[in-house]
């Protein structure tokens, strides 16, 4: 199986505090990988140094290495904004631009210098389409964007991620404030989407993990406990904190 | 004992309500003391003909060219210069003794009279550069005097821009500028053009600082090396000279009448701004 994301002994730390003490884990090519873990485990830290999104906070060190087909990304040299086209973002808090729901998903490609009008209509339908949202927009996409319900709104983002056409799509809790029926939109729009891209979700509900994921990794106060096909993790865990984590026990 | 609440709620309402009248009915009281007076001698040959006779006779023409060339190229000065200004306070750099510094200075520069500007304007663009009373040194002077209203304003808007819209932005693989550019600029906007308004204001309306460095020459410029008057130092003079009161209100009336122009203009402005970005 190809590998697409290899983390090397990573370790983070914010000011004084080490949120990654070590991480090694191998992120398998057309796969939803989960990430799940108690508040603070260091999982959304993980996904932020994928993205690069972490150079944004202050005061962080980064050691270890974290390799995108090969590439080191943690390499001073890389280029950031060509990095962040390959590595797609979906936040926990659906962002709608201010601006129309056309132009939220155009935004990405213009930057790319994609102005051609019969282009552009091509690649917002596709995008939207499997956000599984067309159906819902198709007759607003002038309207504001800010007018989308929640749910819409977050696979507005997921469909604005999707027209950047990147390899590797990373969500973090992107149904946290959902109701079901959005949360289940967003699930059968990945499941689709693994054919041709990789993905990591992170997610508190464990529940969610186990229903889309493929692999599952579990994440404790900065550390990886246990990781492996999610129907192994979840069916016969090797760690006792993994176990009572699934079930419940905490977190 | 505790008043009863529904009689202090009334109270509060009454007392809030009549503020609120008694400030709103100041300025109809001047707009309607300045149109009263100023109407009767008002028309398109007022406006659009020469002033006579030191503006006893004749119309304003000169002067509104004289305002409009003021404003215009001030503003267009301190726009780019006070905008830039505060995307760099707000977005190139971190916090820091050097940020605090240029934000006490711009603030101190804001609390000046005007007349301040105006002398230092006389000493260094009229005498050192020997500019001479010219609108070229008007404008420059002005210009300064409206910078720290723009810069204020400007990050105010920039700030207020959630950080989130940058976050997304940068995710969707934007440079800063891009951000800067296509998110943060367009969101400001309306706080930016608020600014920029209340500086027009100023200009308008500004007269001390005018006459010591654009001086009140009342003839056509030809050139911007030219002294010229604006509408309201001719105001002044007509009324401070005892020229003509009803000349010195009609200027004053057309005077408010393009700053409420202007006002619909910018606002007009805001609002294809907002149905753009929202």
């Amino acid at each position: 199986m190809d590998i697409k994301i290899k983390v090397e002994n990573l370790r983070v730390s914010y000011g004084k505090g080490e949120i990654l003490k070590g991480i090694s884990i191998d992120v398998h090519k057309n796969m939803i990988t989960g990430f799940m873990g108690p508040a603070g485990s260091g999982k959304s830290t993980l996904i932020s140094i994928i993205n690069r999104m972490i150079d944004f906070e202050e005061d962080v060190k980064i050691e270890g290495g974290v390799y995108l087909d090969g590439d080191n990304i943690l390499d001073g040299e890389i280029d950031q904004v060509n990095l962040r086209r390959r590595v797609g973002t979906v936040f926990a808090v659906p962002i709608a631009l201010p601006r129309s729901v056309y132009e939220n998903i155009a935004y990405g490609p213009r930057l790319q210098g994609i102005n051609e009008k019969t282009e552009l209509n091509i690649i917002v339908k596709e995008s939207l389409r499997k956000a599984f949202l067309w159906d819902e927009v198709r007759d607003r996409l002038n309207k504001s964007a800010l007018k989308l319900s929640g749910g819409q709104q977050q696979r507005l983002c997921l469909a604005r991620t999707l027209a950047l056409k990147p390899e590797i799509i990373l969500l973090d809790e992107p149904c946290s404030g959902l109701d079901p029926i959005s949360t289940a939109k967003i699930e059968e729009a990945l499941d689709e989407l693994k054919k041709d891209y990789t993905i990591i979700l992170v997610s508190n509900n464990t529940k969610q993990i186990a229903r889309i994921t493929d692999y599952a990794a579990f994440f404790y106060m900065g550390e990886l406990i246990e990781y492996g096909p999610t129907e192994r993790v979840f069916t016969n865990p090797s760690e006792k904190k993994t176990e009572d984590y699934i079930q419940g026990k905490f977190g | 004992m505790r008043i009863n609440p529904r009689i202090i709620d009334k109270l509060v309402k009454i007392v809030l309500n009549s503020q609120a009248f008694f400030t709103v009915g100041i300025l109809v009281a001047i707009v309607a003391v300045i149109f009263f007076k100023g109407s009767p001698h008002v028309n398109l040959e007022f406006i659009f003909s020469s002033p006579e006779d030191m503006g006893r006779h004749g119309g304003i023409f000169f002067t509104i060219i004289g305002t409009l060339l003021l404003v215009l190229l001030s503003i267009l000065l301190a726009t780019p210069l006070g905008v830039g200004t505060a995307i760099f306070l707000t977005e190139y750099t971190r916090e820091s003794r050097f940020t605090k510094i240029i934000r006490f200075g711009v603030e101190s520069l804001a609390g000046i009279p005007s007349i301040l500007y105006g002398l230092f304007g006389f000493i260094f663009f009229v005498i050192k550069l020997k500019m001479g009373w010219s609108i070229l040194a008007g404008v420059f002077t002005i210009t300064i005097m409206i910078l720290p209203t723009i810069i204020r304003t400007s990050e105010e808007a920039i700030k207020a821009v959630p950080r989130n819209f940058r976050i997304v932005s940068y995710s969707l693989s934007a440079t800063k500028w891009e951000t800067v550019l296509k998110v943060v600029l367009p969101s400001a906007t309306p706080g930016i053009l608020t600014g920029i308004m209340l500086s027009v204001g100023r200009a308008v309306g500004e007269t001390a600082a005018i006459i010591f460095t654009m001086g009140s020459s009342l003839r056509l410029p030809t050139s911007l090396m030219d002294s010229g008057r604006t509408m309201a130092v001719h105001f002044y003079i007509l009324a401070r000279e005892g020229i003509s009161m009803e000349k010195a209100y009609a200027t004053a009336l057309v005077l408010v009448l393009s700053i409420l122009f202007i006002n619909i203009l910018a606002y007009y402005i805001m609002n294809r701004v907002i149905a753009r970005y929202s």
